[in-house]
């Protein structure tokens, strides 16, 4: 039972990680059909923000040692502004491109911040101390579970549930499902496109900042590649639940997580390294099953 | 008026300004004859290879994919098992079967047999991926890629796990990897023209009128991902002679993006764009490295710092998809029609 919870746990906090990234991802997919690949490069920008102005070799916390209340919205402002700036800088020049190209602009982007990144701060990881005191681990029904993956949960369903008040509930909200669902359509009656793809962006660099927050917490180091893992699956958990579709992004990331601990504990220990391979394989599974995922919106499909 | 070329010219000029353009720079490098030179325009070739491999699928079936890379995976671990000494091999590689173990192949054989083993791989795979389309298709290849890089990655008695297997003999002079790089243009080209690759195209472009008029989306897929898999493998194999190691991450994502960037910056749609792009970039990149290393400007070395090669590449790949969305070529086929060169459409030309 205590090891059923500990592995529930573990499912729901790495999955967390996932379905944030797959919501910043679908979002902006939803209203413009970009994939960006710069949002794992986000993640870790805001990573980085941490330790700002010190561009020193040994990690010297900055901006990192402000208290919570100031420092959550500083960096949340961080990945809103890199987000939005890239937008306004780069993708606003590609509304009539296709697609490929517009994903590999954004496959650029990324290059460039990581590589800015790069310069600055050597690509070694460097250890760095934030709210350490989270890690420690609080007994729920005898399992020993660390406080930070209880807190990861609630943040992630506090996030969840502000995000689907946001578009449920209000005007920019209403806009932007409307985007999402057909822009041109809804560009015709009056929704401010420009306005509302900036807006999408500035939320998915939030939520990118959030992950960062939540991925620097956990490690407690610092590393250029720290994004771009959490991207990749956030990506394939985009697709598998229907590119578009927020739901089913949430519920694909959750998926994959559960499926990556799920795997790392009943596969065999000889197989257990090559325990990816066997995540990726289920990927292709469902794309085979469920071509268009497992949530595709009405939009979607086809029409002849 | 001036008279049209025949229409044999004009279907066989393609590939023969493009490979006349490869020329130049084996003669270049043949002129310049210096050790670091030769290795650039080596992989400058390599790279022509593999991108005009990922063309023959991308470009043609308009279906993105990351998975290519696995290929070029596969052919250059294929040649290593093939042309390592025996007795290196079962030092480092024991898993491997016997027969394989006892072999030492020539350069020339193995290349082919690893681009074999890409295809063979890539019918396998093919048969059930290529019922896909669009991005779930784009993700489908990246799994493919995924589970490649983490069986090479692991499985330590075949590949060596992560550890770089060395032993590879190094091939330095130029003129194999010229021929490879014509080879696959040609390859490439003669599929673009021929029956299957235009009904992929139609597929591309109208995919329910297609295949109302009776074209089998799946099938012709299938084809071009066999045939671009074997270039791509073929590219694999020549990279490891080409530097005499083999790594599993040295075919991951670095390299997908940077030969799709090279796809994409091209004009994805034609053959022109997929040497063009390798060209344009090899270029530029060559030139920024020759700034990080320092230039002599009157006595003073000028350098500029490490890192920013890379952030000018990729500065200057998004202001090229800023100016021309559809790549260098837009899209189309550099054909002789008189003189000077001009374009015609892709969709029309060939």
């Amino acid at each position: 039972m205590t090891a059923l919870l500990q592995i529930l746990f573990d499912a729901l906090s790495l999955g967390s990680l996932y379905a944030l990234g797959a919501i910043g991802i679908a979002l902006i997919f939803g209203v413009m059909r970009l994939v960006n690949f710069a949002h794992g490069d986000y993640i870790s920008f805001c990573v980085f923000a941490l330790l700002w102005p010190s561009i020193d070799a040994a990690a010297i916390v900055f901006a990192g040692q402000l208290p919570a209340y100031l420092l959550i919205p500083i960096i949340l402002a961080t990945g809103a502004c890199l987000s939005m700036l890239s937008e306004v800088l780069v993708f606003r020049r590609f509304r009539n491109a296709n697609p490929a190209t517009m994903m590999i602009a954004s496959f650029a982007l990324g290059f460039v911040i990581k590589y800015t990144l790069l310069m600055l701060f050597s690509s070694r990881p460097k250890s760095i101390d934030l709210w350490s005191e989270l890690a420690l681990p609080v007994e729920i029904l005898d399992a020993r579970i660390p406080l930070l993956q209880v807190i990861t949960i609630i943040i992630t369903v506090l996030i969840l549930a502000a995000l689907v008040a946001f578009l449920k509930r209000t005007r920019f909200g209403l806009e932007m499902r409307a985007a999402a669902e057909n822009f041109t359509m809804a560009r015709m009656l009056g929704v401010r496109a420009n306005a509302v793809i900036l807006l999408a962006f500035a939320i998915s660099g939030m939520l990118a900042a959030s992950i960062g927050l939540i991925l620097v917490t956990q490690t407690g180091t610092v590393d250029i590649q720290m994004g771009s893992s959490v991207m990749l699956v956030a990506f394939i958990a985009t697709v598998i639940g229907g590119l578009g579709s927020l739901p089913g992004a949430v519920v694909a990331g959750f998926l994959i997580g559960g499926i990556s601990v799920l795997m790392q504990v009943i596969l065999p220990l000889e197989v257990r390294p090559f325990r990816d391979a066997f995540v990726y394989g289920a990927v292709i599974v469902v794309l085979i099953w469920r071509p268009n995922g497992l949530f595709a919106p009405r939009s979607a499909k086809q029409r002849v | 008026m001036t008279k049209r070329p025949s229409i044999f010219l004009r279907t066989v000029s393609t590939p023969l300004i493009l490979i006349l353009v490869l020329a130049c720079f084996l003669a270049l490098a043949a002129l310049v004859n210096s050790g670091p030179f030769n290795q650039v325009v080596i992989d400058a070739f390599v790279k022509v290879t593999l991108v005009v491999g990922l063309y023959v699928f991308i470009g043609n079936s308009g279906v993105i994919s990351f998975g290519h890379i696995g290929f070029t995976c596969l052919g250059a671990y294929a040649t290593a098992w093939l042309t390592i000494p025996p007795m290196m091999k079962k030092m480092a590689l024991p898993g491997l079967p016997d027969l394989i173990l006892e072999t030492k192949l020539p350069f020339g054989i193995a290349i082919v047999l690893g681009g074999i083993f890409a295809a063979i791989f890539a019918l396998i795979v093919g048969k059930i991926l290529m019922r896909l389309s669009g991005i779930a298709a784009s993700i489908a290849t990246f799994a493919m890629l995924a589970v490649i890089n983490t069986v090479y990655s692991n499985w330590e008695r075949v590949t060596g796990a992560t550890s770089s297997v060395v032993g590879i003999p190094i091939v330095r002079v130029v003129w194999p990897y010229f021929l490879a790089a014509a080879g696959a243009i040609l390859i490439a080209h003669l599929y673009a023209i021929s029956r299957s690759g235009l009904a992929l195209r139609a597929a591309r472009d109208e995919a329910i009128a297609a295949s109302a008029s009776g074209v089998d989306i799946g099938r012709e897929r299938l084809i071009a991902f066999i045939i671009s898999a074997f270039i791509t493998g073929l590219a694999g194999a020549l990279s490891a002679h080409s530097v005499g190691v083999v790594t599993p991450d040295t075919f991951y994502l670095n390299l997908t993006f940077i030969c799709l960037s090279m796809l994409v910056v091209g004009g994805m749609n034609s053959l022109s764009g997929a040497v063009m792009g390798v060209v344009v970039l090899s270029v530029i990149i060559q030139v920024l490295r020759q700034f990080e290393k320092g230039v002599d400007f009157g006595g003073t070395v000028l350098a500029i710092p490490n890192g920013l090669q890379e952030i000018t590449i990729g500065i200057v790949m998004v202001v090229i998809l800023i100016a021309r969305p559809s790549g260098l070529t837009r899209n189309t086929e550099i054909v002789w029609r008189r003189w000077p060169f001009k374009r015609v459409s892709a969709t029309a030309g060939s």
